[in-house]
């Protein structure tokens, strides 16, 4: 396996997120607390194999947004983002 | 308030398998019957799962091969060396067998005919999935913006949809389709016969004054090396759109 | 739990139950791969290994100096927290021991440090008496990258989290602190054994 293999786009994690948020969430923006980049969640750095989801910033690797599933519950950590910015959801 | 029901979420259902179809040796599609299936945009994907007696899981997402104007449902599976569910949604699943589904999933990485610009799609081995659904969806709307796909594959027999790519590039207003084939070629080929690189984007892509959409889609460090290949070409980033596939590919 | 999928059984070598797996875990026959961020690419004469405590530098040893350090041979299981085990990997490593001898230090837990952001703790006990290794070869060759080579902690009796990739040191503490997973949720300790996944468990 060479260089990043396991780096995804955000759009991997579409399903798990879509299980919890009532819309799709690759579309929604979220802002890095480390170089202050914000992007559509499709846009970021996805790792899925691992014990927990880590999204990291595709501008500078910090670690924009944590998921793990514990025992049925699924527990979302931001520990270097702003904020996550959605639109209304709506039926399309 | 007179707004349409809000989409709940995603949940698990189940899709009945209808037909199946070999693409080539290690490819196959698979059509499915999903009740109550709410429709899809081109370049969203599905999340399999399969639940073995004991309760072992196993769950990966697959691209939507079909045309959001089909009838049918369909996903393209390509058999990966050890892996555990393309083994057996190509290997063992039969028609009449049921298939735990989420979906249609994911916003970002898709295309609607009425969007403006020319089209490019840049297509690693089995990446092909979501862009060929694109160009499905293309035809059926009639679609006249310009479109152009260049595909990497290893060899001309492991080229997926290769007879309807034919077809599709033959029709009037049908895209560009440009192959490179980067382990063996065919007798008399003329074409590309090395993998994607700088010279090949400049060769064959669009000029970025007529500002382009693009999708690159494949293993890993095929989408990694092309959208970085297409942002020194001077591609605006967010102009290209990336799915990548992983080590092996979807 | 999800529809049963007629004729499915996944990659699992074998669903027998052995006295070696801890609760909860099967076999598998590859090495998969894990990683919660990108692959470092450390040249190997900027890599350095070095011994803090949350003060100071106490030791440190550039490639040449660490692979200069006797090392061992090593055959053991691992267990990955995300269910699968190996039996019998076989690596070569230079114990903790071996590291920290002649240190002066009070601590009574570790810190592994690894490139990027990826820390993970453990008692101090944990990591002497031949229980803990960074290792720098496996299955007789060098370690590879995606496995977290060009060195990584080896601490078999706990899940695997615990066995950093890219470690790059360890920092002697006065106490416990959670690294990335124990911050997530995941056990403190990590005892498959005791099936020790969750904090809590």
């Amino acid at each position: 396996m060479e260089g990043e293999a396991l780096r995804l786009d955000g759009n991997a994690i579409a399903g798990t997120l879509g299980g919890m948020f009532v819309q799709d969430m690759t579309e929604a923006r979220i802002a890095c607390k480390g170089c202050g980049n914000v992007e559509p969640v499709g846009a970021e750095h996805a790792y899925v194999q691992a014990p927990g989801i880590v999204l990291r910033c595709s501008h500078c690797d910090e670690a924009l947004l944590v998921m793990t599933r514990t025992a049925g519950r699924h527990r979302i950590w931001f520990p270097r983002s702003h904020w996550l910015e959605m639109g209304e959801p709506t039926d399309s | 308030m007179a707004r349409a029901a809000v989409r709940g979420r995603l949940n698990w259902t189940l899709g009945e398998v209808v037909e199946l179809i070999d693409e080539t040796p290690r490819v196959r599609t698979i059509f499915l019957e999903v009740p109550e299936w709410p429709g899809h945009r081109a370049g969203q994907h599905v999340d399999v799962r399969l639940t073995a007696e004991d309760g072992y899981q196993a769950q990966r997402s697959y691209s939507i091969a079909s045309a959001p104007e089909d009838g049918r449902l369909a996903i393209t599976v390509e058999r990966l060396p050890d892996g555990e569910v393309s083994e057996y949604l190509v290997g063992e699943l039969r028609r009449g067998d049921k298939l735990e589904l989420r979906g249609p999933i994911g916003g970002y990485f898709v295309w609607e005919a009425r969007s403006d610009g020319p089209l490019l799609l840049v297509a690693g081995g089995s990446g092909i999935v979501p862009l060929m659904c694109m160009l499905r969806h293309r035809r059926a709307s009639d679609g006249t913006v310009g479109a152009r796909l260049l595909y990497s594959s290893r060899s001309w027999d492991e080229v997926i949809y290769r007879d309807e790519l034919e077809r599709l590039a033959a029709g009037s207003n049908g895209p560009e389709v440009i192959h490179t084939l980067t382990r063996s070629q065919p007798p008399g080929w003329k074409g590309y016969a090395r993998r994607v690189d700088g010279a090949m984007l400049a060769e064959a892509a669009w000029a970025t004054a007529s500002m382009p959409m693009t999708f690159v889609c494949g293993p890993t460090s095929f989408v990694e090396s092309v959208a970085g290949g297409l942002v020194l070409l001077g591609y605006p980033s967010n102009t290209v759109k990336t799915e990548r596939f992983g080590p092996t590919g979807g | 739990m999800g529809y049963i999928s007629r004729g499915f059984r996944g990659k699992r070598a074998s669903d027998r139950e052995d006295a070696r797996l801890p609760p909860g875990q099967y076999l598998v026959d590859g090495f998969p791969v894990l990683s919660a961020g990108p692959t470092p690419h450390t040249p190997l004469d900027e890599w350095t290994f070095a011994i803090e405590d949350e003060t100071t530098q106490l030791r440190t040893w550039s490639w040449e100096q660490f692979r200069a350090l006797p090392s061992e041979d090593i055959r053991v299981d691992i267990h990955c927290v995300t269910k699968w085990s190996k039996l019998d990997t076989t690596w070569v490593g230079v114990s903790i021991d071996t590291l920290l001898e002649g240190v002066e230090h009070h601590a009574t837990h570790v810190l592994a440090i690894s490139e990027g952001d990826y820390t993970t703790n453990l008692p101090l006990e944990d990591v002497l008496d031949g229980q803990a290794w960074v290792a720098f070869a496996y299955d007789g060759q060098p370690l590879e990258a995606e496995h977290g080579g060009p060195a990584r902690l080896l601490v078999p009796h706990l899940y695997f989290w615990k066995s950093a990739k890219w470690v790059r040191g360890l920092r002697l503490m006065d106490h416990d602190e959670p690294g990335f997973w124990e911050s997530y949720g995941y056990h403190i300790y990590g005892d498959p054994w005791r099936e020790q996944r969750y904090a809590g468990d």
